[in-house]
């Protein structure tokens, strides 16, 4: 039996990991996406018996941050478990086989489990110049097209996939969409970040593996699980945003006693993500508990929604220039139309006797 | 652009445009106006005096009229206290004002500032109340003066419910409607009778000067 044959309870068994360890990770798995306890054994005997799934992982444009996120999920961890309990079939950073050879062992994949496998995408694809961004020769949007064509289910990773991120940020060089702009025939879900939290990424992929389908979404197509909520409402800081006391700059009392972030341009309000709840580098800690605001990484244009040391408060298109202007406009309008009334007003004092006219009755009258 | 974008961005940018330039022109137009000439000799010196007298005189209730208009005089007094408070000395607030103007000013703490704006918007609620179960109210106001009530309402509104999160909308379409409001108050501010900001102590200038000529003291 290969490896590829065995069901992930017989590879756990071959590996040593025993049932109360996986057990374990299942109780963990079903806490993460919020399902009742009930449905441990569920999970469980699903991935028991779990053959893996093929996973083909494209990146287009993009920093590998997020290759670099699931990575880094702290090992051996849940996260690596269910890491290399799927059949990782292509991926550009972590396979072994480079050049023809990988894109042989991807087209091999695709045959082998057409209509069945997951397609894992970060980076944003190019749609300017078929130029700007290729592999072995073939354009992403057409390796996207291909690829998704015979895919079970396409994940969005990180936010250049998801919504375009910064490749999209003004002026858009490369013309960069996102999945979602391209493949419009598959479920998509998408997972933003920049990157996203490992264990976001491998709980979409748990849920796939245990349940057969994907997650329950929210309007952008993320799991309302991890997305739900906003980091302003789970923020430890946000006691001090309700009394008012913030930080004034990123080395000032304020700011060394834990204060809120808001008047430093911190996003948590208008950011849906599970940072303050699941945190990074094994719950370690997150962006504003380090001190630095969150800069709204997981939303759309994130990169175009104002500076990131701006408060939410803010206008972002409004300046003194602006209103400088609109004050010399006004000036020139309200000297117009102060002229032109005047200019009627000496008008009708001019021809005082049209008021003396007499009125057609008065002439009947006489 | 999202929602959020669109009222941070060229929604409010555009309705201070119209608020400056609308300001601007209803001003100097009335500046430049031809003031009609008195027919008849002053009774006493010293106009500009009265006028002055009665600019301020016109902030105190006048005996006379205490038990008649006492009622929407405090509340009157109380409400504009309450919109200056809130718009310049709401820490958020400054913020915005810092972000325009390039430089703030300390604010008052939260613990003060929000009661004095549910103060406020409380007041308005009455009076656009007392206006609509008024007889004599409602029979002398117009589409101008509930217009400009509710228009005024609005940012109050939106504004606590963007401070408390009410979880009937997301954050971020709450602090757009906030913004939404902010700008559908600068763009209908001068032409309603919300210009009487500006118009208010040129108005009572003028009142003064005239009855001071007759020889009336007010």
């Amino acid at each position: 039996m290969t490896q590829k044959d065995m069901t992930l309870g017989e590879r756990l068994q071959a590996r040593g990991v025993s049932r109360r360890a996986f057990l374990k990770y299942c109780a963990t798995t079903a806490s993460l996406l919020a399902l009742s306890p009930t449905m441990v054994p569920r999970i469980a005997e699903a991935l028991e018996a779990q053959r893996r799934p093929s996973v083909i992982w494209l990146s287009f444009q993009e920093c590998t941050g997020c290759t670099e996120s699931i990575t880094r999920s702290a090992s051996p961890s849940i996260e690596s478990m269910i890491f290399e309990t799927i059949s990782l079939d292509y991926h550009h950073t972590l396979q072994a086989a480079a050049g023809h050879q990988a894109e042989e062992a991807r087209e091999i994949a695709m045959k082998e489990n057409w209509g069945k496998y997951l397609v894992l995408v970060d980076g944003s694809i190019p749609t300017g110049d078929m130029g700007y961004s290729t592999t072995a020769g073939e354009s992403n949007i057409d390796t996207l097209k291909r690829v998704a064509e015979g895919a079970a289910a396409i994940i969005a990773i990180g936010t250049c996939s998801a919504f375009g991120g910064i490749p999209y940020a003004n002026p858009n060089p490369t013309g960069a969409v996102s999945v979602s702009d391209v493949i419009k025939d598959k479920p998509i879900v998408n997972v933003p970040g920049c990157p996203p939290i490992p264990a976001v990424m491998t709980s979409v992929l748990a849920h796939y593996l245990a349940f057969g389908s994907l997650p329950e979404l929210d309007h952008l197509n993320r799991p309302k699980v991890f997305y739900g909520q906003n980091i302003h409402d789970r923020c430890y800081r946000r006691p001090f945003y309700e009394r008012g006391q913030f930080a004034e700059s990123f080395d000032d009392e304020g700011a060394k006693k834990g204060w809120c972030l808001y008047k430093l341009g911190c996003k948590g309000p208008t950011t849906y993500n599970a940072c303050a709840v699941l945190k990074w580098n094994e719950g370690t800690s997150f962006p504003i508990e380090a001190g630095h605001g969150c800069l709204g990484c997981s939303e759309p244009n994130f990169w175009d929604a104002g500076s990131f040391y701006s408060p939410l408060s803010t206008a972002t298109h409004l300046d003194a220039g602006t209103v400088a202007l609109a004050g010399a406009v006004g000036v020139g309008v309200g000297v117009a139309a102060g002229a032109a009334k005047r200019a009627q007003q000496k008008k009708i004092k001019s021809a005082p006797a049209k008021a003396w006219t007499k009125t057609q009755a008065e002439e009947e009258s006489q | 652009m999202s929602l959020l974008d669109f009222a941070r961005g060229p929604a409010l940018q555009w309705a201070a445009v119209v608020f400056v330039i609308g300001m601007l022109w209803r001003t100097l137009g009335l500046l430049l106006m031809l003031r009609a000439r008195p027919l008849s000799k002053d009774r006493k010196t010293g106009l500009a005096g009265a006028g002055v007298k009665t600019m301020f005189s016109r902030f105190l209730l006048p005996k006379v009229f205490a038990k008649r208009v006492g009622f929407q005089f405090l509340l009157g007094w109380i409400w504009h206290l309450g919109f200056v408070i809130t718009l310049l000395f709401f820490q958020v607030h400054v913020l915005f004002f810092k972000g325009l103007l390039g430089f703030g000013w300390p604010a008052l703490p939260n613990s003060v500032v929000l009661p004095v704006a549910a103060v406020s918007l409380g007041i308005l609620v009455i009076l656009l109340v007392r206006r609509v179960t008024n007889p004599v109210l409602r029979y002398i106001s117009t589409f101008n003066d509930y217009s400009s009530v509710i228009v005024t309402i609005l940012p109050f509104a939106t504004g606590f419910a963007t401070f408390a999160h009410v979880p009937a909308l997301p954050y971020e379409t709450l602090l757009a409607l906030h913004f939404l409001s902010v700008a559908l108050l600068l763009v209908w501010f001068p032409f309603s009778k919300l210009f009487h900001v500006i118009t208010v102590l040129p108005s009572r200038y003028i009142l003064g000067v005239k009855f001071w000529r007759r020889g009336v003291e007010a």
